[in-house]
Parts: structure tokens; sequence; C-alpha cells
């Protein structure tokens, strides 16, 4: 258990830094002992509901959902034996879209986007699940190509609905696609389920270890390959929708982020997913915080700031991989 | 001890009639070898017996039960598969890839202990592969490889040994000491099955031998009464010169004569 405590520690300890961090800086600094008199239940009253009532919520948000992107990223990557798949990849945030603009379009509110945002995620993964078994007999890249066309069809569909929708509408619509924990209320449910999700990975892990290596293979060593895989596809399923509705689309943190934290621990997904966990959130949250604080009183969409540093990070990677 | 058992066993090979249904059982002790054309189905054999391929008709036994009724858990503690293709999904060493054969012994929430860890370094010794063990696995040799897959699979400790090719890539040392690895665990009271496209490798280490034809036709037998040059070279097609080496028949193809 000792190579897997130190790492975790230590990415543990980066995770409450950046969270620290997050609550005491943006448009007003709140100096370190008084967000500690906050924290400790005093404090004056204006940083006191600064750091409560906006920062902490936000920032556990944040967390959450860098969390639950990145645990969904490597999951996919197990299941489809390729590196390079994300839920995203898949047509998730695609559908997750096209849900969540129908429903701005139609003037709706805050609960009914989220709603109709998580809807179009788990229909989107019904209908890219159900296109690819086909027949009988899908395959990681038959999974994965009909994904990637389902999600170009989500992309002209999103299109088309921004071409025609009324001009003072535009710009909440095209925050939501760039990703935007302004909307974030609450953060306990994406919470909720990234911790359950770490639970219930956690035993699987050594049978995602087998799976990694083959079908076959992993069958010949006593796993039950379909049914985990269903397992895998659910999860990882149900963990982008809550991230979508959450914060909306925000990408490249469910390819990059598994993606070092392979180069740096291996491959042992007993330990990457939990790391991805934690590497996520932090990552999110300091994404967020510079989204807040670059222009600050303005805000950036933290999709952009994740998607500028993760453009370069995985072309780096990917050239040094080869 | 285990015993699996074919009965009226016909495989699944796409787009060819059923030819003669399988009704065989292997043994403890006994060391099986499968001879046979490209594409006869040989793998696919190996995969039914396995339970990691639906056959078109009857069954196949492991221990009286039929392997349909048994989890993949209890199979794979009783019966490994040495595989002939194999997949790099992501970077592994060659340690982490011997431990994996303890998976089906091990319960979800339990890490791979000492006791684990030394089942598989015996393995890699075993195979002649310990030197190569924090190497990974993309870095070896096709002989190196196939010994750690071998190596995965005595870590895995079967009493039933399902080989795909055993010898594939091996060099002739190599080739012996892994056919010597098999016979020794068949004598140990394990049983053992394996696909060969070496004549004179299954003359000289099986004691019972399947021949696979490619019309669907199939003959098994002890190994003596099945070493007959004529069906030899019937079944592949190709004539053969006969000697005595070594106390055991040798076979070498005729040049220029089909």
């Amino acid at each position: 258990m000792r190579q897997l405590s130190l790492p975790l520690g230590i990415l543990l300890a980066a995770a409450l830094a950046a969270l620290a961090l997050s609550v005491s800086v943006g448009s007003v600094s709140v100096a370190p002992d008084a967000l500690w008199a906050v924290l400790a239940g005093g404090g004056e009253v204006l940083p006191r509901t600064l750091v409560l009532e906006l920062r902490v919520p936000r920032s556990l948000s944040a967390f959450a959902v860098g969390g639950l992107l990145a645990v969904a990223g490597a999951l996919m990557q197990v299941l489809l034996r390729n590196p390079l798949a994300d839920p995203y990849v898949l047509g998730l945030s695609g559908g997750a879209s096209v849900g969540a603009l129908a429903a701005m379009l139609g003037g709706m509110g805050g609960v009914v986007i989220s709603g109709s945002a998580f809807g179009g995620a788990l229909a989107s993964t019904l209908l890219v699940f159900g296109l690819a078994h086909g027949t009988g007999s899908w395959t990681p890249s038959r999974l994965l190509l009909t994904g990637v066309v389902v999600a170009a069809g989500w992309g002209a569909v999103i299109t088309l609905m921004l071409a025609v929708t009324p001009a003072d509408r535009l710009p909440g619509m095209l925050y939501w696609l760039m990703g935007d924990l302004s909307y974030a209320r609450t953060p306990w449910p994406p919470l909720a389920m990234l911790l359950v999700v770490c639970l219930l990975v956690i035993p699987l892990g050594r049978s995602l270890n087998v799976l990694a290596r083959g079908p076959l293979q992993a069958a010949a060593l006593g796993v039950a390959v379909r049914p985990l895989e269903w397992v895998i596809y659910i999860a990882a399923s149900l963990l982008t929708a809550m991230a979508v509705t959450t914060a909306g689309s925000i990408g490249f943190v469910g390819l990059v982020v598994p993606h070092m934290l392979r180069l740096v621990l291996g491959n042992d997904q007993r330990l990457i997913l939990p790391a991805c966990a934690l590497a996520g959130g932090t990552l999110l949250v300091l994404a967020d915080t510079l989204a807040r604080t670059l222009i600050a009183p303005e805000q950036l969409p933290v999709g952009v700031i994740t998607a500028l540093l993760g453009v370069p990070t995985f072309l780096y990677l990917l050239y040094r991989s080869r | 001890m285990s015993r699996l058992d074919a009965r009226e066993l016909v495989i699944d090979v796409p787009g060819r009639a059923d030819g003669r249904a399988l009704t065989l059982s292997v043994e403890p002790g006994q060391v099986w070898g499968v001879l046979g054309p490209n594409g006869v189905g040989k793998t696919t054999l190996l995969h039914t017996l396995a339970g990691l391929r639906a056959p078109r008709r009857g069954q196949v036994r492991l221990d009286g039960r039929p392997l349909a009724t048994l989890g993949r858990r209890q199979i794979a503690r009783r019966l490994g598969l040495v595989f002939q293709e194999r997949h790099d999904g992501f970077p592994a060493t060659v340690r982490e890839t011997a431990l994996i054969g303890r998976h089906p012994w091990l319960s979800p929430w339990q890490m791979e202990g000492g006791e684990d860890l030394r089942l598989a370094e015996a393995a890699l010794a075993r195979l002649d592969v310990d030197h190569l063990a924090d190497r990974l696995v993309s870095t070896l040799s096709g002989g190196e490889r196939q010994r750690l897959t071998i190596a995965t699979v005595l870590t895995q400790a079967p009493r039933i040994w399902l080989a795909d090719e055993p010898t594939n890539h091996l060099d002739l040392h190599h080739q012996t000491e892994v056919m010597a690895l098999l016979a020794g665990e068949a004598a140990a009271g394990r049983a053992v099955m394996m696909c060969l496209h070496d004549l004179n490798l299954a003359a000289r280490w099986c004691d019972r031998l399947l021949l696979l034809y490619s019309d669907g036709e199939a003959c098994w037998g002890p190994a003596e009464t099945m070493l007959v040059p004529a069906a030899l070279e019937r079944l592949y097609g190709q004539r053969l010169a006969t000697a005595e080496v070594d106390g055991a028949p040798v076979f070498v193809p005729v040049r220029g004569e089909s």
C-alpha cells in the first residue's frame, strides 16, 4: 500500500493548497489570517459572505467537475484501450450541449437547463452505444468511430441552433459551450458522485488492469468482460453528464490529466483513478482561479483556460511519446 | 486434479461444414498435441475449450460441469490459456505482466502480496526472463515476450494448460525448455493441450494427438498410432521423409513435391 499512499498524499496536499488559493484570490483578495478566521467559524461579514457563499461552493464545484472529467477520461481510455479516448470524443458533451442550448433557446431557467443537459448526455450515450452495438459485435474502434461521427452530428446541430438564436441570448449560450462555473450552484451532487464512483471503481481496479490487456486475455484470467465493460461505460457516462450539467462543456481535462499521471505514475488503475480525481480537481480549480482573476472583475470561460493549457500540453506529450 | 471433456463438440469455424464432432477427454498427466494446417481451427478449438467462444454444437465440461454454468473466475482458477496473439494496451513492465496471472486468486479489495510476488518471480526465473523484470514489455524481443506469456500462465498456476503454439518465436534451446516445462506440468498431475506446427516437437513430447483436417474431419488417439506418415502427408498436403533419431520419429518435408 505504501506505493499508493505517497503519490496520493502529495496530490491531496496539492488539491488542498489549490482550494485555499482559489478561495483567497479574486476580484477582492482575502488574507490568509482572515481566511483562517472565516473557515474557523468567525471573521468579518464581508470576507465571510465572499468566501463561504461565493468562492467555496464555486471552488468545490470546480474540484468536483475536474475530478469527474479526469476519472471519466481514464475509464474511457481503458474501455476503448485507446489512449486518445475521452468522454468528449464519444459525443457525450455534444448531446449535453444540444440539450442545454435547447432549454436556453426555449427561455428556460437554471434547473431545466441542467436537467436538459443531463438528458442530452444520457441520450447521446445510449445512441452511441446502441449504434456501435449494432448486430451484436462492438469493438473499441467501432465504438470510437460511432462516437466521433455522432459528436460531429451534434456539432452541426449546435451551430444550427446558434444561427437561429436571437442575438441577446447568444452570450449565455456561448459561455455555456466553453464551460463556465458561474452556473454552478451547489457543489454537493458532483462531489458526492465523485466520492461514490471512486469508492466503487477501486475494487474494480485490478480487473481494469487486466481488461487493459485486451478482452480475451481478461476473460482467460477470470474477468467477466461484458458486464465490466457496461459498468465502465455507464459510470463514465454518468460522470461526464454530471460534470457537463454542473459546468458546461469543458474540454481536455479528461484527456490530458490521465495521460500526465500515466507518464509519472505508471498504469495501475488502482492508483491512476483516485489520482485522476485529485489531479483533475486541482487542475480545474487552478484554471477557474485564473479565469476569475486574469481580467477581473470580468470572467473568462474556464473551458478556454483548460483548452489553452491542454492543447500545448497534449501536443507536447504526443510529440515526446514517439 | 482437473479434467476437461469435449462432448460431441463442433467448433464454429465460419463457412465450414460441421465435419466430425469431437468427443475426447484431456486428463491429468496427459500431454495433447493438436496438429493441422493453417486456418483449420486450432486456435478456435482452444478458445472454445476455454469457454471464450461458443461452440456450434456440443458441450465442454470442466470437472464434470458444463463450462457455460461456471463463472469466468472459477474457470480461470483451474484453466490457463497461453495466447498466440498479444495486445499491448498501455505500457507495463515484465514483472507487472507476470503478476496479473494472480488475478483469479485475489479478491477485489486485495493487493498482490509477497507470496504473489514470489510466485511471479519464480515463474520469470523458470522461463529465463527474470533479468528483464523491470523492462517494459514493448521493448522485448518476440521470443522474450513468448516466454513472458508462458511465465504469466505459470504464475496463474492452472491445473489445465491450453497452449496455442507455445514454441512460437523461440530459439531451439528455449523450445526444448518450454516443452520440458509443459511435460513437467503434466508429470505433476496437470493436464496439457497445445497446438503445434512442428511435427517433430509433437512426436517427441506429446502422448496424445488430435489431427484436424481442412475439410472438418478429425482423428485423435495415442501419439504412436497417429504418427503415420500417410495420414500426416494428407493432413498437410505435403510429402514427408521419415527417420528415427534419438528414439523418436523425425519428419522432414520432401523438397519440390506436394
